[in-house]
């Protein structure tokens, strides 16, 4: 598989949030706006691709029976740091997205990845592995932070778009999460089929 | 086996250390401009520095708030009080309130909570919107605590908010019961006395 094409499949035919359906806790969690969503899934994506590197890198010296707390701790590591820099450099967005940093630990996309095509592949292909996915994530949160933020306040990045009375206070909070969730994975497997 | 996992985790211990190290001054930073920020915003202009003039008061209802006295020319123009309350409708509000010397509240922020998006998190806004009596601003707490309608006061609660607007109006008042408890901050005649006194707290 040459590196574009799994740069692709990350995003599109094994896109984490609508065909895996992994690491809901954080999709449903921090998208109340496309802002959020956003953040949360660059920073996903960078402990991704660091971790997929870094654990590629060493899968040879890895053995086998303590492989998975050995990718915790690479991953556990890798967020730590992603975490401090955000609360020194960039406190406002540290703030809004607060507890969920910590949970990309336990976020089971980035450990299953590791897993998956990190344990397998070589260092160059498991980047862009990190990279497709993470990116695929992205993505999604993006347009589910977006699609929510826009009905339920009215708002898109910040942007008024339409009077806020006019939004659904229902699409910011929890359960409007699920519903465009399920919507937008209808509409995404749809269009994949077709 | 442990030895490649000790290894690892040695080295992602160094790893986070060195992190730490780098970061713990830029934290330390940003946390100490934003607080200086809010009390800017919420105190009339002032010329010293109320962070290191900062002392803790109790409450009425035996617990204590941090305040920071402004000054300006030695002398007392007001205080940011840092008050929290545990009422809200989620987690911990905490907020940083501002009153003259005469005891009227200038001005708020909300430093953090964690009400629902849309509904509690409205307050940074409402309680400083100047429609119907949402506004709590320029009220003077020594005419008795803030209440919301629905408990026969003269506040309007934010609209299907009404824990969270209480739970606001609970920080507010510890922060007046506070402030008003401090020596050397209410009263004009008592803070032109206290210019001599840097620092000017008794109950240390």
């Amino acid at each position: 598989m040459s590196n574009l094409k799994i740069l692709i499949n990350g995003v599109i035919k094994e896109n984490p949030t609508f065909v895996l359906l992994l690491g809901m806790c954080p999709t449903l969690g921090t998208t109340s706006s496309a802002l959020n969503g956003m953040s949360m899934g660059l920073a996903t994506m960078f402990v991704l691709i660091c971790s997929n590197i870094v654990i590629s890198a060493l899968k040879n010296l890895i053995p086998d029976m303590v492989r998975i707390p050995a990718y915790i701790v690479v991953i556990a590591t890798f967020v730590t740091v992603v975490q401090m820099c955000m609360e020194a450099f960039v406190p406002a967005l540290y703030a809004s997205l607060g507890l969920f940093i910590p949970l990309i630990v336990v976020n089971c996309i980035v450990l299953g990845r590791a897993e998956a095509f990190a344990a397998k592949n070589g260092i160059i292909p498991s980047a862009f592995d990190g990279i497709g996915i993470g990116l695929g994530f992205t993505l999604a949160l993006t347009l589910l932070g977006a699609v929510r933020e826009l009905l339920g306040t009215g708002k898109l990045f910040n942007l008024t778009l339409m009077p806020e009375q006019y939004g659904s206070l229902i699409f910011v909070l929890a359960p409007g999460a699920f519903i465009v969730l399920g919507y937008l994975v209808a509409i995404v497997n749809k269009l994949r089929k077709a | 086996m442990f030895l490649s996992l000790t290894i690892i985790c040695v080295v992602a211990g160094a790893i986070l250390a060195g992190v730490n190290m780098y970061t713990t001054g830029p934290i330390a930073a940003t946390k100490a401009a934003a607080l200086e920020a809010a009390i800017k915003a919420v105190t009339p202009d002032f010329d010293n520095k109320p962070t290191d003039e900062a002392y803790m008061a109790a409450t009425a209802d035996g617990d204590s708030l941090k305040i920071y006295p402004a000054k300006k020319d030695g002398a007392i123009v007001g205080a940011a009080v840092e008050s929290n309350t545990k009422k809200g409708f989620s987690g911990e509000i905490r907020v940083i309130v501002g009153f003259d010397t005469e005891g009227k509240l200038l001005n708020y922020s909300v430093l953090q909570h964690a009400e629902t998006p849309g509904l509690g998190a409205k307050m940074q806004e409402w309680f400083r919107t100047d429609k119907n009596r949402q506004s709590v601003l320029g009220r003077k707490l020594a005419d008795g605590e803030l209440k919301v309608s629905k408990d026969g006061g003269d506040v309007d609660a934010i609209t299907a908010a009404t824990i969270s607007s209480r739970a606001f109006l609970n920080a507010v008042n510890r922060a007046y019961s506070a402030f008003s408890g401090a020596d050397g901050l209410t009263g004009a005649t008592q803070s032109s006395d206290n210019t001599t006194k840097e620092g000017g707290n008794d109950n240390e």
